[in-house]
């Protein structure tokens, strides 16, 4: 770094520019699932049946769990901007932690689920995908990239937040302080969003 | 450059009620994939998913208690991303 | 601290010692200015490879059949030069570079808003640059698919695809990070007074064009992501055989490269609203109109991407949507002309050599925007879609378009970068030479496409000869006046004269400050009362 940084830097903390920076940045990452939507509807249009099909070898009842986990981690998250807000450091931690927890559950469970589907054979490029129809190649290679993508932002999102515990336990976020915290939190926000409409997309159109 | 603070604090029972809706909306959304309802089970599971991210996005993200300006920003955004999609689908609709 | 205070208020940036010495000051700087500095030099260096490129593929056209490289070298020579112009220059170009120096400084502010992310943003560059000239010389042969990446040929090529999309995936990011950068700039630090509508028009075309670069780019990130997994994994996306649509992937790309042109244009509307009300002493005809057509065409560029793909199976419906919507885009870019023009009517012009490059602009834009109409007639597009005269087209855009802006744009800042001016004369002489060869290379290719020569082919029939002759010599040309243009500019950095703080009697707040700026920019944060372009 050279030395302009401490003459710029600290010099003005804008924590509405801070949040601004960070909301654009969610559209970046909505519009690059919003592609990855487009690709699903148009080839779920052209294959009505074999979507239908396919789905039916996803379990409801995991993906209801996950969604459920999802959920639950994103009150915790947001709950810990106002414990913050009333100087409860540890509370702020706890909610963290919870947090991270709940998100690493989320990714458990996906591992078993995307085991289970690969050891029944059914995996981009596998024998059995291959003599599968071609609305059911799409929807597993649609799947497995998009709860794949999902999941790299969960993986983000917890070092993210195990980043900002660091700080919050180091004191450097407090209750007049706290636009990173906050930031995590929208970022979090934004994993669940997208989840909200995996959902119903490939476990629910049975 | 004006210093906003955060004067809002969000009580933690509203974020537990929110949550409440949202896993009711989730196991509606579930329940009705029981019922056949034809092409409607697609539309219900996605206006469902709709309401649950505007409550996400007001409640859990703030954008009720935020500058207006963010609430135009994701309007519009998701507005772009629903334009593209139907024009998209001139093509494939009418192909 | 007051000491050090003291120092930055004296001390240009070109001078300033920080922490680092020599080429670390400037890789590891986060100073607004040296990476607009930094961008410059890279995309010089890139620039001179692409055009090498250019020119021999040129040289391969002087004659029908081989001349100096066979079809796959040809191919792999369109593709690269493609890539580097679309994605390394360009695209990032203007506001990369000036739009790094001067977005802070036009809008009274000492820096952008994330310095840090902005110096990211120039090493995600440089990486993604790395990776794409990577594709040359690992693997399986240089790839061969053009700028466009096209499925399904893009993962049935034997050649080395993956570098150049990973390349180009990369890119974006940095793409995003000066777009995301640049909106909170100018909606967080603006100096007081400064009023949305008493921004200069050249931020204004930055934060449609940011705005863009954020939109748009996830798109063909994604997409991009899928050509590498299609590739990699075998995960079914746009080959046939896995029951993909090959045309999705043509509306994927072009919902972003679509307004990605927009990305590159925008900006350089923005350069020309700059230097003419400079040189005519005037104030801009219809500020408004242009700010709002700024962000007219910013929007419904979004929605005309399909005019790349008129010949490629669509429905009929959306064929007419999109030929309609795109005779609605021209509009706004009309606009702005008229506005241009009716500035310098009853002006007292200054002729120099920015305005003659603002001139030179005008000229290849109106007929790069005209062809533009003829291609987005679904009638006329049949017959002249994959043809020389789209070639024809879009360089008169891109290159007569971006690029006139861009040297236009280095020229009108030049003695307020480096402090110094250039050798008027050269400038002026190089300029004539480069247009010339410019306007002898393209027009020449827009009857080759009228008479049915098909761009990316290293070979023609023996009709095409003479207009052929004549394009590869116009391009020499116009690379010879380039060498000149280039020369004298970096030639003068060091010995030219030492350049006032506003040669030209401007009245942006660039003007107001030192040539070259100091470290902050302002000694103080300047209070905005005025129009920006205030003559009377
Ligand atoms: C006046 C407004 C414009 C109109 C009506 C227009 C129309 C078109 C059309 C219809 C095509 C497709 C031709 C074909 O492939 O058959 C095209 C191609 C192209 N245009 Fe434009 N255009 C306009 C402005 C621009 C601008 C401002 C730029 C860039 C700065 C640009 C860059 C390009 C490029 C790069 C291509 C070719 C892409 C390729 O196939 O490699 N155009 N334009
Ligand atoms: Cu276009």
């Amino acid at each position: 770094m050279t030395m302009n940084d401490h003459v710029h830097i600290d010099e003005h903390r804008d924590d509405e520019g801070a949040k601004t920076g960070m909301w654009i940045f969610i559209f970046t990452e909505l519009l690059l699932f919003g592609g990855l939507f487009i690709v699903y509807s148009v080839y779920r249009y052209l294959n009505p049946l074999a979507f239908h099909l396919a789905a039916h070898e996803l379990s409801t009842f995991t993906g209801t769990i996950n969604t459920v986990i999802l959920l639950v981690s994103s009150m915790t998250i947001a709950m810990s901007i106002s414990a913050i807000q009333y100087k409860n450091k540890k509370l702020t931690l706890i909610l963290m932690g919870v947090t991270l927890f709940l998100a690493f559950l989320f990714l458990v469970n996906k591992y078993f689920e995307w085991s289970g589907k690969i050891s029944h054979g059914i995996y981009p490029g596998s024998t059995i995908l291959q003599e599968a129809s071609r609305g059911e190649i799409l929807f597993f290679g649609l799947y497995y990239t998009m709860t794949g993508l999902h999941a790299l932002h969960i993986i983000i999102g917890m070092a993210f937040i195990g980043y900002v515990m660091r700080l919050v336990a180091k004191d450097k976020i407090q209750h007049d302080n706290f636009i990173i915290l906050e930031n995590s939190g929208l970022y979090w926000h934004l994993v669940d969003l997208i989840w909200i409409f995996l959902f119903p997309l490939f476990y629910l159109i049975t | 450059m004006e210093k906003e603070q955060h004067p809002h604090i969000v009580r933690y029972r509203t974020y537990v009620y929110v949550l409440i809706a949202l896993l009711f909306m989730t196991l509606t959304s579930v329940a009705v994939t029981h019922i056949y309802l034809g092409p409607y089970t697609v539309a219900t599971a996605l206006l469902l998913a709709t309401l649950k991210s505007t409550l996400v996005l007001l409640i859990f993200m703030h954008l009720k208690f935020d500058k207006k300006f963010y609430s135009y920003m994701v309007a519009g955004v998701f507005l772009l991303l629903t334009s593209v999609i139907i024009i998209t689908f001139l093509d494939y609709l009418y192909r | 601290m007051s000491e050090t205070v003291l120092q930055h208020n004296q001390v240009s940036y070109l001078e300033y010692q920080g922490r680092f010495k020599g080429l670390f000051a400037w890789i590891f700087s986060t100073d607004h200015k040296r990476i607009g500095l930094l961008y410059l030099y890279s995309m010089l260096v890139l620039f001179s490879v692409a055009a090498t490129l250019g020119l021999l593929m040129k040289i391969e056209l002087i004659a029908p059949g081989k001349t100096i490289m066979d079809a796959q070298t040809y191919n792999s020579f369109f593709t690269l030069h493609g890539i580097t112009m679309i994605f390394l220059i360009v695209v990032p170009g203007l506001p990369a570079v000036f739009g790094n120096f001067f977005l802070p400084i036009m809008i009274g502010a000492k820096d952008v808003a994330f310095p840090k992310l902005n110096l990211l943003s120039w090493w995600i560059y440089i990486l993604g640059a790395l990776v794409v000239l990577s594709s040359q010389f690992i693997g399986d042969g240089p790839p061969d698919t053009g700028w466009t990446f096209y499925a399904p040929y893009s993962f049935r090529t034997g050649t080395n695809m993956l570098p150049a999309v990973t390349g180009a995936f990369i890119l974006g990011f940095s793409s995003i990070a000066t777009g995301l950068n640049f909106i909170v700039t100018i909606h967080r630090m603006r100096a007081p007074g400064m009023a949305w509508m008493k921004m200069p028009l050249f931020p204004w075309a930055l934060y449609g064009t940011a705005w863009i670069q954020v939109l748009a780019t996830p798109i063909v990130g994604v997409t991009l992501l899928m050509i590498v997994l299609e590739r990699t994994l075998q995960i079914g996306f746009f080959d046939p055989a896995l029951g993909g649509d090959p045309i999705l992937y043509q509306h994927l790309f072009w919902i972003y490269s679509h307004p990605a042109v927009y990305i590159m244009i925008l900006p350089a509307m923005g350069v020309i609203s700059e230097i003419i009300p400079t040189f005519a002493r005037k104030t801009i005809f219809g500020y408004k109109a242009i700010v709002v057509s700024t962000l007219a065409i910013a929007f419904v560029g979004y929605f005309v991407w399909g005019h790349h793909m008129f010949t490629s199976g669509m429905s009929g419906t959306a064929l007419y949507t999109f030929s309609i919507l795109t005779f609605l885009v021209a509009i706004p870019s009309a606009i702005k002309i008229f506005n241009w023009v009716a500035t310098l009517h009853k002006a007292s012009i200054d002729i120099q050599t920015p305005f003659l490059w603002a001139l030179c602009f005008l000229f290849v834009f109106m007929i790069g925007g005209l062809s533009g109409m003829v291609l987005g007639a679904l009638s006329a597009n049949v017959h002249l879609h994959d043809t020389a005269f789209v070639v024809a087209h879009f360089h008169f855009i891109v290159f007569g378009g971006t690029g006139f802006a861009f040297f236009g744009a280095l020229h009108y800042w030049y003695p307020k970068m480096f402090g110094r001016m250039y050798d008027k004369g050269w400038a002026n002489i190089g300029l004539a030479i480069f247009f010339t060869g410019f306007n002898t290379l393209y027009l020449p290719m827009f009857y080759l496409g009228m008479i049915g020569m098909p761009r990316r082919y290293y070979d023609y029939v023996e009709e095409f000869h003479g207009p052929n002759i004549v394009s590869s010599f116009g391009a020499m040309l116009m690379i010879a006046g380039l060498i000149i243009i280039i020369t004298n500019l970096i030639r003068s950095a060091r010995k030219g004269e030492i350049a006032e703080a506003d040669p030209w009697k401007g009245k942006t707040l660039e003007w107001s400050i030192a040539s070259p700026p100091t470290l902050e920019n302002f000694d103080e944060i300047p209070v905005v009362t005025k129009q920006p372009y205030d003559y009377e």
